[in-house]
């Protein structure tokens, strides 16, 4: 067992980092006092290829795999959440559906494009009513002819107004299922510009601010038959599938979180003087960081073990990952909350203005116990594996 | 076309400059990076890649690790990578360092050769103009944009107040200056690809038309007696006066220091 990074993934890093500090962070925290979406960061990550890493070359992608996209969203959440999920909701939860379960017409027509950042993607599954239970799902497509028609709406759509391809899911009709009627749940493909496709309200969140979460709204939207993604009835197991890829992804913001803030916290307490001291040379704020350092750590490799796992599937589609990616994403989301509570604990009165970024960080720390899965949702995902 | 650019690594400076007992740069112990005005030469080769197309070579002299720094520029773009590595070349000054590369780079075709105006941790500008002499090509140094016109390159070279704009019959090299342009990042798909790629290695025994006694430290006509940080500067001196006298205070001092 070899826990040493390759050179290729160490280079990889060098080039996140430095991006992440001259591009993202003298931004973030503009970018969470104006609420608004950093468009400029995104058109340089998609000139510097950071929206297609893990997608082959011949869909226009980097040909990298998962765990290089989990170390760029983990340096970049470093310094600005916001940054990081607009990375991880494209790639895992748009680009990543559409390459495995798309057909070649459908790959070739948008990965491309959504790799090269020319264009973004999002994912609808949650409604008012489908948040952890995605099968209370409202949203139908109905078949007319050669198109599918849509009618309802979703919710706390990352990336919602600022993207141009959805992955979108809705019911197309009742199955039986151990002799009770269930919904039978399809995804499709939905390009922005569609009519009947339309925005609601924007969400004022607590933290990941600048992130664009919007209501997606389609009434008698018509997309051609062809924009099914994968089989009729086979979306629950599509968005299940999608997310546990995607939780790889959070979970690398929120190591992110939790390392920034741990790394802000080191300066910080080599600073501050209190009782004629560096508060650093107290054993409290020796202890406090000792423990914020080791939880970091053991994040960063679960963060890591599922993003190799979920690369071993890409090589031989057998392997399973839903349970690493599960308990990636509980313990680094946990963590996060955790280091980024101590942060602003260690950083006193200071820590609780917008002045400094720990502040920001506690914010942006706990969408991750709670999006793509909450905690309770990763617990269920592991226990069913052990209990099975 | 074909470009070939000259890159050093050097230590980031950036992290503080170390030393070893013997008063000689401690390489080891720094951060190295590619040295910025090589890094503005790469990319402008880059964009003349983008605009004309050309096949852009990156060249180094170094230790086996300088084998990093051409990584790193192919990760940017560059398709081939030489890496010039022997212990009979270490400790080469200017002069057994341009000879060296010119020895390599008469194994190569080129029309255009970019090399950084001068390396941070030298600052002596003197290797881009030798390897022009040794391969008895024209140079224009301290460039500030880089322009191809039919087979000339036509250059703007940066002075204080002014700039000239000259052109010159390519092959031609030019030294770039780092205000030449912003480099690109690298690119993941990049990184993955130049860590894939093979380092092409050459030692002495490539090297054409080079005397043993032009190579390394004994062909180093320039010795380094010493070399050590920049002393700090002291706090200096401060007063609060009204301007008349200043002014008055000013002039007394400038005298006393026999400025005037």
């Amino acid at each position: 067992m070899d826990f040493t990074l390759s050179k290729k993934h160490e280079m990889a890093r060098a080039l996140f980092r430095e991006f992440a500090e001259k591009e993202v962070k003298p931004l973030a925290q503009e970018v969470d006092e104006t609420e608004e979406f950093p468009r400029v960061t995104v058109e340089k990550m998609a000139k510097a290829g950071f929206m297609g890493i893990p997608i082959p070359k011949e869909y226009g992608g980097q040909g990298c795999d998962i765990l290089t996209y989990a170390i760029c969203v983990e340096e970049l959440s470093k310094v600005c959440g916001t940054t990081g999920v607009i990375v991880s909701a494209h790639t895992s939860l748009c680009c990543d559906p559409i390459l495995t379960y798309g057909t070649e017409e459908q790959k070739q027509k948008y990965l491309p494009d959504l790799a090269s950042g020319k264009k973004l993607g999002a994912f609808g599954l949650t409604e008012p009513g489908a948040g952890t239970d995605a099968q209370g799902q409202q949203t139908k497509a109905v078949l007319d002819g050669d198109e599918w028609v849509l009618n309802g709406s979703k919710i706390f759509i990352t990336n919602g107004k600022e993207a141009d391809v959805y992955v979108i899911f809705a019911i197309t009709g009742m199955v039986e299922k151990r002799g009770k009627l269930s919904k039978e749940i399809s995804a499709f493909i939905v390009e922005k510009g569609t009519p009947g496709f339309t925005f609601g309200t924007k969400e004022k969140k607590m933290g990941i601010r600048g992130s664009s979460t919007y209501e997606l709204i389609f009434t008698d939207c018509r997309i051609p038959k062809a924009n099914m993604l994968g089989q009729q009835g086979k979306g629950f197991g599509i968005a299940m599938h999608t997310l546990d890829g995607g939780r790889i992804g959070i979970a690398a913001q929120a190591l992110g979180i939790g390392e920034g803030a741990l790394e802000r916290t080191i300066d910080y307490v080599k600073e501050r003087k209190q009782f004629g001291r560096a508060i650093g040379a107290f054993q409290n704020t020796q202890f406090q960081l000792a423990d914020m350092a080791t939880k970091a750590q053991a994040a960063q490799y679960m963060v890591y073990k599922a993003a190799c796992t979920k690369d071993q599937y890409t090589v031989d589609h057998k392997t399973s990952y839903n349970v690493e990616a599960a308990m990636a994403k509980l313990y680094a989301a946990e963590m996060a909350m955790e280091v980024t509570t101590k942060a602003v604990q260690l950083h006193g009165g200071y820590g609780y203005t917008r002045e400094y970024d720990v502040e920001r960080m506690m914010r942006d720390a706990k969408i991750t116990e709670i999006y793509e899965g909450t905690s309770e949702v990763q617990r269920m995902v592991i226990s069913a594996a052990l209990l099975k | 076309m074909k470009i070939v650019v000259c890159i050093k690594q050097v230590p980031d400076t950036k992290g503080g400059v170390k030393f070893n007992p013997d008063g000689t740069l401690d390489r080891a112990a720094m951060m190295t990076i590619m040295n910025p005005d090589d890094k503005a030469g790469l990319e402008a080769a880059l964009r003349l890649k983008d605009q004309y197309g050309a096949e852009v070579t990156v060249i180094t002299m170094g230790l086996p690790k300088a084998e990093d720094v051409l990584r790193e520029a192919m990760a940017m773009g560059a398709d081939k990578g030489i890496l010039v590595t022997d212990r009979v070349l270490g400790g080469a000054d200017t002069w057994a360092t341009s000879q060296t590369l010119a020895g390599a780079i008469r194994n190569l075709e080129y029309d255009l050769i970019i090399t950084g105006r001068q390396a941070i941790d030298g600052d002596t500008a003197q290797v881009g103009p030798q390897i022009s002499e040794h391969l008895d090509i024209p140079v224009i140094s301290y460039a500030q944009k880089i322009e191809i016109d039919g087979d000339s390159v036509v250059v703007e070279r940066q002075y204080d107040d002014r700039y000239h704009v000259l052109k010159a019959k390519m092959p031609c090299l030019v030294t770039a200056l780092a205000e030449l342009n912003e480099p690109r990042y690298m690119t993941p798909g990049g990184i993955f690809d130049a860590c894939n790629a093979e380092i092409i290695v050459w030692g002495r025994d490539k090297l054409v038309d080079v005397e043993d006694s032009n190579l390394g430290l004994k062909g180093s006509p320039t010795q380094i007696a010493k070399a050590s940080d920049k002393v700090k500067k002291g706090a200096g001196e401060k007063v609060t006066l009204d301007p008349t006298e200043s002014v008055d205070y000013i002039i007394g001092k400038l005298k006393e220091k026999h400025v005037i």
